[in-house]
């Protein structure tokens, strides 16, 4: 999936640069580090996702990179502009969805993005231009007039990604935006998504911890503990991990673990399963039924997902803490005006 | 298309759409207008009845004459207060983060609240004076105006307070904590209920350090001056304040009014303006 119909970024002589420039990026609360050291960059056009648990530092680093938060250290670049030295510039050239919904749901939808555009500085005609396309891209026109109340959290969210491309930024921020949303609802999301990177060419920044929803990107970096551990496209990521996967229930997981991991093999264990990164793992299956000597419930040999990829990187199942993140959400989008 | 980079015209048109959403929110919300007239109509009716009754006439002109301005004053502040707390209420669903996150002036955004506040609690201020001719009070349109004018100034510098109270406070609960410690004392040691003269030293003192008392003396002042008040009267239900002995005249009342604006104005933007 290569990038699609780049918005060119021009700095100095009409160079291209990266839409988001991290170096080095820090975060401290007194002696908790967020964010521990970020380094990466975005191109132009491009998809870009962070994968990675509740609390391993994502929501931060997007609050530093939208100007909300100050790095302790390190420098960020967004849009050309450096998020410390010229927060104006950047929440000019940025769109922003947050995790929690952030409209107002006594006003219509078009009052919202009236508001959204008169503090973003579009002219009268620019502005019903605007906000005719946005309705457009998200298919909310003909519920331009309704009160916001009266909308669900599908479609609140879609008027806020809506919301968040009215001044065309160059790079559209998506913080967990599928986060609470019943399945249907999530892939009509992506759909918008998927719609605004082709028609507008906008660079997207996403965070997620729904791993089907990271595939949607060019390329991927699993966060951990405010710390890069993978980055790459999701093709890469999963031959990264070995050909093959083979996921084990056994009678006693931890020792079986031990006994494969003697054997010289790369093995996780996840919530109810152990899963050995291998080639050929067919091949290997009656190996190491052999090592674990019995007690063995349960054999699946495939090939990688991103799940396995996480697991292969931070010794953890995402799923883990998915379920916290949710509960969360569910409240936060629970307690509607 | 690429954005316009910040322009005061700009900064306006913010302070204006922010505005606007205040009216919005208020005309839509009806039941609000009617159930936050319901307390001061308690106040004006039932204890401006009650209490006339008991203090009795002097010279024609009774308590519940000088209560009413006190009253509109009231009616004034707690809205403008309540205005206020709605940026608890936009924190709490978001909406203050869509603001804040938006290439616009902290300062423009506070200019928006606090005016949107004002007028919408200006407003209720001025449907109280549909009740006047209950208790005998007289209007005449140079009086409105008068009034009109000061609940404008008086409702900026609470909304401004307010705000900047808000604006410290993450929750909602704490809002609630604050104005039941901080407005109900305000609004009763203000001079609304009762005359500020003659009274025990220590309320004397806790009345004159009260920066409502001077938001609430000048329409009392207009108020009276437009009626028939004798000066026997006038002495027993003085709308005057007095510091130090000094008589204060209507526009050092007004001074010390705007400076309470200036400072709470300015704590308010400082207040919304911290990044993490």
């Amino acid at each position: 999936m290569s990038a699609v119909n780049p918005r060119p970024v021009e700095r100095g002589g009409g160079a291209l640069v990266p839409s988001i420039e991290v170096e080095g990026l820090e975060k401290h609360f007194g002696s908790l580090v967020a964010v521990g050291g970020l380094t990466f960059s975005v191109q132009p056009g491009e998809v870009f996702a962070f994968l990675g648990p509740n609390g391993a530092g994502k929501s931060t680093s997007i609050n530093i990179l939208c100007t909300l938060a100050m790095p302790t250290s390190g420098k960020a670049r967004v849009a050309g502009f450096d998020v410390v030295t010229h927060p104006g510039d950047v929440r000019r050239h940025i769109g922003l969805v947050f995790q929690e919904e952030t409209l107002d749901d006594q006003l219509t939808a078009e009052e919202n993005l009236r508001f959204h555009a008169v503090l973003y500085g579009l002219d009268k005609v620019q502005r019903k231009e605007r906000i005719a396309r946005v309705l457009e891209l998200v298919q909310l026109t003909e519920r331009s007039a309704d009160l916001v109340s009266t909308f669900s959290g599908g479609m609140a969210r879609r008027l806020e990604i809506a919301r968040a491309m009215l001044h065309t930024p160059a790079v559209l921020f998506l913080d967990e935006p599928t986060i609470g949303l019943d399945p249907q609802t999530r892939s009509l999301v992506w759909d918008d998504v998927d719609t605004l990177r082709r028609e507008e060419g906008v660079t997207i920044f996403l965070t997620t911890h729904y791993m089907e929803e990271a595939e949607i990107a060019n390329r991927i970096a699993i966060i951990d503990h405010g710390l890069i551990v993978a980055l790459d496209t999701p093709e890469r990521l999963k031959a990264s991990v070995g050909a093959d996967t083979v996921d084990l229930q056994t009678n006693d997981n931890p020792a079986a673990l031990s006994a494969i991991r003697a054997a010289g093999f790369h093995a996780e264990q996840g919530a109810d399963k152990l899963t050995v990164f291998t080639e050929n793992g067919e091949s290997q299956v009656a190996h190491l039924v052999e090592i674990v000597g019995g007690g063995v419930t349960s054999v699946h040999v495939h090939r990688p997902n991103l799940d396995d990829v996480f697991l292969h990187f931070t010794g953890r199942e995402i799923r883990e803490q998915a379920g916290e993140a949710h509960s969360g959400m569910v409240r936060a989008w629970g307690h509607r005006r | 298309m690429r954005v316009a980079s910040p322009k005061f015209s700009n900064e306006l048109r913010t302070m204006a759409m922010v505005w606007q959403r205040e009216l919005i929110r208020f005309g839509r919300n009806r039941l609000r207008i009617f159930t936050s007239l319901s307390q001061p109509l308690l106040f004006l009716f039932v204890l401006g009845y009650g209490m006339s009754s008991l203090v009795g006439a002097t010279a024609g002109f009774d308590f519940k004459k000088f209560l009413f301005p006190g009253i509109v004053a009231m009616t004034v502040v707690s809205t403008a207060i309540f205005s206020a707390i709605s940026i608890v209420w936009d924190r709490e669903f978001g909406f203050l983060r869509e603001m804040l996150v938006a290439p616009v002036r902290r300062s423009s955004l506070v200019v928006g609240k606090t005016l949107g506040g004002a007028t919408v609690a200006a407003l209720q201020g001025t449907i109280m004076l549909v009740f006047a001719p209950l208790i005998g009070v007289r209007l005449t349109v140079p009086l409105v105006l008068q009034v009109v004018a000061l609940e404008l100034v008086m409702s900026i510098a609470i909304t401004a307070f307010g705000v900047f109270v808000a604006s410290r406070i993450a929750r909602i609960e704490g809002f609630q904590v604050v104005m039941q410690l901080v407005l109900f004392p305000m609004l009763f040691l203000s001079g609304a209920l009762f005359p500020l003269e003659g009274l025990p030293g220590w309320l004397t003192v806790l009345t004159r350090v009260n920066p409502l008392t001077y938001a609430v003396a000048p329409l009392r002042q207009v108020v009276f001056a437009a009626q028939h008040v004798p000066p026997i009267a006038a002495a027993r239900f003085s709308s005057q304040v007095t510091v130090f002995g000094h008589v204060l005249s209507i526009w050092s009342e007004l001074g010390v009014v705007v400076v309470f604006f200036m400072v709470f104005f300015l704590l308010a933007v400082q207040g919304l303006s911290k990044r993490q």
